[in-house]
């Protein structure tokens, strides 16, 4: 590609920071025009990428190296391929509307702006780089921005959460930067990945630190890191705080894009690079999967605190992605080499990350947009409000709906290509999981019941309908749920040979070889 | 393309549409677009009869229609989904279209001026839409899609007037019940996709009759499918949510909680019926068989119209899912059909009442009074002619009196039961439950007859205000009274106590897959030779229970009160539904919500502020003791500050011979490079 389109993907966020920081702080509105813009812009690249996409050649495309610090052999190196590209498209989709979100901020505007363009050239990094070393540079990148979008712009727990984030996430990156060297190394000091994963499992055949499996170790450390990110149970308090302090396009941000990047992590490089280490943790990971989706839903169903509910029905619905990550083995001869549960469950995964990511856009749009009007979140402090806000109601309706994976709407599909993909291989745990699915129910219904059913509580017997602000950053999203979840083929399309390729390297994994 | 898949389609297509339109634009059009709803169900009811039509005149009982497209492919995994039009289609296609017409246009006069007007029929059209879409799927994946909104479409317009808590709560339940066994369902269908690699239904008969799934793991699936049914169909233990149900608009009750939806069970156990093992049919059998008596011993104590009607519904449809279980899946087909026709009406004909009973209530200023409830009817009989007559047609019918269809459909399954008892003496009990639930049948609604419009209503009063429905709602129960008299069934025959017609002809038994189940000819012959002893038996039971009715509620020779009391416990377990709402509420619903505020306290409250702050206290305490102890006070103090003061120290000594004066620095200089020619030297 000549124009290097990747490269703009990621830096046009940060022409359009350079360009607000030039502005002075008297006019917000201004700086917010150029972030949209900025923002726009960028959503229209990966528009024009996803169109020029070719969906049927294996392998990264329009792929940009430089060298960056040769004296490591580490390179400025980009690339995109079908896993990727629905990550891209979501993450500056919901950048986009994220401004129109924000519109609303009116503490340190330029700040805000700021460091919200950041935080999006780090994700958009994080997703298209081909270099380990970039890659965690981007990973790091971001969580700066973040820290400070929550801690200074948050709620009244800001501090606590933004710190209790930050350290989290910090633990992992430690981890994955042990990980990353001891791959490096193993690799002949080499940080690109599409080497990594040719050289890898090679180099770390029979290998052992201390009497343990490398490969497991290192398996384990980047399982930690991207277990953090999803949040995988034991691992995931940080989420229900964070979220719920976060301005409401930051939660949006977070649960959208954020929480993909650890399962995108798994899939980009601890599957491919160390596929014995998917194998061997497959069953393990069925099982937080499992853990994920009933805690998840229990803890949702708990809350009293629609925010909070959100945020917990994240772990819950990341847990799907999990499940359908798990039927990766039922690929292997040892499982009959069942590929039609393996591609259900890979591309379920993926399907329901990109789902996953609009649904819960909408639903904690949803959540900014009455907490803006009552100034609280609490449950049962509403009551009847359908009456009153009819058009609210209804895409609330059409987001908890999705969310509880109604078929005709996007939640359904992915989630139910994971449960058809695992079912092969671990049925009782699918058979468990599936109590997700009336559990997901409870929490949403019940929820939506106590907030717009019954009598009209009347301290809200004036509160206004969305406005036009609201809805159009909400839009969008509701058609993408729709679209998707009537005909799927467009992303499906799109992802699908990357899957099958990872699921090829995972199946060339002697443990998956006939007894 | 088929033309008949244009058609097809076409059935989903028109209501889809009238959905969009009134949800976005439906306030904004005249009359607030109840003709979109209203245009979209006449135009497929049209085709529907179209159709209809042409398979009569075809003649064709094994005409199918079958088409699937590919609705996204993974490489190795193609999911196709598609139509499947064949004579159960079509009949089952004019059901639907016969009664969410009508229901469309008695719905005109029933829910003039609600504010919710357009919305309302925007949910009649979705619901239209899905059940249609049930109707036309040729496989399992798009029936589960559809079968899920047909329960969303249900759930709207149960919570329809939502403003009371008690709707919103039936919608809620509904939904939730359903989804239990949605589940069910849904393992039945990973089930089936596992082990056969397809969804489609000729892939699943084809694979099943390979043997791809066999034994115990085949019957397994096949109650996991069944689940479905006892979820949708109402059927015993999850047919709590049904009565509730009754929380919407009358209407909707007959539509979706009586006619159609409910029915979408018994519709999917028919057709994979072939997939079923003897075992998964024994199961589908008993618990039919149980609802239907059952949910009948209910009705009789019920005082609600509209709840007696709806466990009656249970009921009627327990019959179905018996006749299925028995084989005689014809039979329980033919049922749906019947029943459609005249549950249907009965629904209107109460709806035509309560309308009646409201509008009295409010000439009378009594806001009090329920306009539900039987003991506050009574008399009505003049005032009300043709809600009175349409009514009683409707309840011949149910009650299996000759010369009307419902008597055809219910001696059918009851021969079927009868036959399959006499091959398997061991399930003698199946025709008791059939038989009983019959003379429990007649018995309550003649009770519903008699205390409507017989005798004195509670408050004499309200005799004056009661006025017959406009002619918007009374057509309609016309004309579902009209079709539950026999001969539309029977056609081009007249013989009332023969159901060979066009029906029996047309809708041809298939032959099981599984091998060792009995063929189609072999349960066919058992149903011919029990016809007659279970026509005489049904006959003399209905008899029965109306005159029973008779005596206690209209001659009052015997008092009701008496026979509850000399009932006792029985009386009350009948009065209190078994008391299965609050089994459920104290061992199910309340515990769950005890475990998950128990999960969610594990989480945050310990889990989180104990183990994940802990590590941070931990820390935070071994960095106070590393960071002041050792870093300050040892690290800093006494090394880092020991190294600056020595070099505070040599520094003071330095400091004396830096003068400012070059000769002396000059000095050093020399001095220096003499010290190290000395050392290059040596």
């Amino acid at each position: 590609m000549d124009w290097n389109i990747l490269s703009w993907l990621i830096w046009l966020p940060v022409v359009g920071m350079v360009a607000i920081a030039l502005i002075p702080r008297e006019k917000p509105e201004i700086i917010k025009i150029i972030a949209a813009v900025a923002t726009g812009l960028q959503l229209w690249v990966v528009i024009m990428l996803w169109i020029q996409f070719d969906r049927g050649a294996v392998g990264f495309q329009f792929q940009e190296k430089l060298a960056w610090i040769p004296s490591f052999n580490i390179h400025y190196f980009l690339g995109v391929d079908g896993l990727s590209l629905p990550m891209a498209l979501l993450t500056a989709l919901l950048s986009f509307l994220g401004i129109f979100v924000s519109w609303k901020i009116d503490k340190a505007v330029k700040g805000y702006f700021a460091l919200f363009l950041l935080l999006d050239t780090g994700m958009m990094g994080v997703f298209l780089s081909l270099d380990f070393f970039l890659f965690y540079v981007f990973w790091e990148v971001m969580l700066l921005p973040m820290y400070f979008l929550i801690g200074i712009w948050g709620g009244p727990q800001r501090e606590y959460a933004a710190i209790k984030f930050f350290l989290y996430t910090l633990a992992g990156s430690v981890l994955m930067l042990v990980a990353m060297l001891a791959l490096y190394f193993s690799c002949g000091r080499t940080f690109d990945m599409t080497q990594m994963i040719v050289l890898a499992p090679e180099a770390l055949k029979g290998v052992t630190w201390w009497g343990l499996d490398t490969l497991k170790v290192i398996w384990i450390f980047l399982f930690i890191t991207f277990a953090i990110k999803v949040p995988i149970f034991p691992f995931h308090t940080w989420l229900p705080l964070a979220h719920v302090e976060a301005p409401t396009a930051v939660s949006v941000i977070l649960a959208g894009v954020l929480l993909k990047m650890g399962t995108y992590g798994l899939l980009r490089i601890s599957y491919p690079m160390l596929p014995d280490g998917a194998v061997w943790f497959a069953g393990a990971l069925a099982i937080l999967a499992l853990i994920n989706i009933i805690w998840g839903a229990l803890c949702a169903l708990a809350q009293t605190d629609l925010k909070k509910l959100v945020a917990y029905s994240s772990i819950n619905h990341m847990g799907y992605v999990l499940l359908g990550m798990a039927a990766v083995v039922a690929a292997g001869a040892q499982h009959g080499t069942n590929m039609t549960a393996a591609q259900a469950g890979m591309n379920g995964a993926v399907l329901q990350m990109f789902n996953h990511g609009t649904i819960t856009a909408m639903l904690f749009i949803l959540v900014g947009v009455v907490y803006d009007r009552a100034h609280h979140r609490d449950i049962d402090g509403f009551g009847g409000l359908g009456v009153k806000m009819p058009i609210y109601s209804g895409v609330v309706a059409l987001a908890f709906f999705a969310g509880l994976g109604l078929p005709g709407l996007s939640g359904f599909i992915g989630e139910a290509m994971c449960f058809i993909g695992a079912f092969p291989v671990y049925k009782l745990i699918v058979i468990i999981a599936t109590l997700g699915i009336l559990l997901n129910a409870s929490y949403f219904l019940w929820a939506y019941q106590r907030i717009f059913l019954g009598g009209l509580n009347e301290k809200y017997a004036d509160i206004p309908e969305i406005n036009g602000r609201e809805l159009f950053t909400l839009v969008p999203l509701a058609v993408l749920v729709v679209l998707l979840g009537v005909y799927p083929a467009p992303v499906l399309n799109v992802m699908k040979v990357t899957m099958n390729y990872i699921i090829e390297i995972v199946q060339t994994s002697s443990l998956l070889a006939p007894h | 393309m088929d033309v008949r898949i244009l058609y097809g389609s076409l059935f989903l297509i028109l209501p889809l549409l009238a959905f969009v339109i009134q949800i976005f634009v439906g306030n904004r059009l005249p009359r607030k677009g109840d003709w979109v709803s209203i245009g979209a169900v006449l135009l497929t009811l049209c085709i529907a009869i179209a159709m209809f039509a042409v398979m009569l005149v075809y003649d064709d009982p094994h005409f199918k229609v079958d088409k699937s497209i590919e609705w996204f492919n993974l490489g190795s995994w193609t999911v196709e989904i598609g139509m499947l039009i064949d004579n159960i289609t079509i009949v089952m296609l004019l059901v639907v279209a016969v009664v969410s017409g009508l229901v469309h246009i008695y719905s005109v006069g029933y829910m003039a001026g609600d504010p919710r007007y357009s919305r309302y029929f925007g949910y009649l059209s979705l619901f239209t839409f899905s059940m249609n879409g049930i109707v036309l799927s040729n496989n399992l994946f798009s029936i589960y899609m559809f079968w899920e909104l047909v329960g969303l479409s249900s759930y709207l317009l149960i919570g329809f007037w939502f403003e009371k808590d008690s709707a919103a709560d039936a919608g809620k339940k509904a939904f939730l019940v359903n989804r239990i066994g949605d589940i069910g369902m849904f393992i039945g269908i990973l089930l089936f996709f596992t082990g056969t690699g397809s969804f489609l239904f000729t892939d699943l008969f084809e694979g099943v009759a390979n043997g791809a799934l066999s034994g115990s793991l085949l019957t397994i699936a096949g109650i996991c499918i069944f689940l479905g049914a006892v979820g949708k169909s109402a059927q015993f233990p999850l047919h709590v949510w049904l009565p509730d149900a009754m929380e919407g608009p009358t209407p909707v009750s007959a539509l979706i909680h009586a006619a159609t939806m409910v029915a979408a069970g018994v519709y999917l156990i028919v057709r994979l019926f072939p997939i079923f093992t003897v075992d998964a049919l024994t199961v589908i059998a008993y618990v039919g068989g149980f609802t239907a008596l059952f949910s009948a011993i209910i009705a009789v104590t019920q005082n609600d119209i509209k709840r007696v009607l709806a466990y009656s519904t249970v009921s009627q449809l327990g019959y179905m899912v018996l006749a299925v279980g028995t084989g005689a899946y014809v039979a329980g087909l033919f049922h749906l059909v019947t029943h459609a026709a005249f549950k249907a009406g009965l629904f209107f004909c109460s709806g035509s009442v309560i309308h009646a009973m409201h509008h009295a209530y409010h000439k009378l200023n009594d806001h009090e009074s329920d306009p539900q409830d039987l003991r506050n009817m009574g008399g009505f009989k003049d005032k009300m002619k043709i809600t009175y007559t349409t009514m009683l047609i409707a309840t011949l019918a149910i009650s299996g009196v000759p010369f009307m269809s419902g008597f055809l459909s219910k001696d059918a399954i009851l021969a079927g039961t009868l036959a399959f008892a006499q091959h398997h003496p061991e399930h003698s009990l199946l025709p008791v439950f059939g038989f009983g639930a019959a003379i429990l049948t007649a018995f309550y609604m003649f009770r519903l007859i008699f205390m409507t419009f017989h005798g004195k209503p509670a408050r004499r009063e309200i005799l004056d205000h009661i006025h017959e429905s406009p002619s918007v709602m009374t057509t309609p129960l016309v004309i579902l009274a009209t079709l539950s008299i026999f001969i539309f069934y029977t056609l081009p025959f007249a013989n009332p106590f023969s159901d060979h017609g066009w029906y029996m002809h047309l809708v041809e038994p298939v032959n099981s897959v599984v091998a060792g189940n009995p063929t189609a000819h072999e349960i066919e012959e058992g149903i011919h030779h029990a016809h007659l002893p279970a026509m005489i038996i049904s006959l003399i039971v209905a008899g029965l229970g109306i005159f029973l009715a008779f005596l206690v509620y209209l001659r009052k020779r015997i008092s009701a009160e008496k026979m509850a009391q000399r009932m006792g416990i029985m009386y009350k377990f009948s009065f209190n539904k078994f008391f299965m709402d609050e089994i459920y509420q104290k061992y199910l619903v309340n515990p769950s919500i005890i475990f998950s505020k128990a999960v969610g306290f594990l989480d945050w409250d310990l889990y989180d502020k104990y183990i994940i702050n802990g590590f941070a206290w931990v820390t935070k305490r071994l960095s106070r003791i590393i960071g002041i102890k050792y870093d300050y006070d040892i690290l800093d103090q006494k090394i880092v500050d020991g190294v600056g003061r020595s070099t505070h120290f040599f520094g003071a000594g330095l400091r004396l011979i830096q003068t400012g004066k070059l000769q002396n620095y000059l000095l050093w200089v020399l001095g220096g490079i003499i010290i190290i020619f000395i050392i290059q030297v040596m």
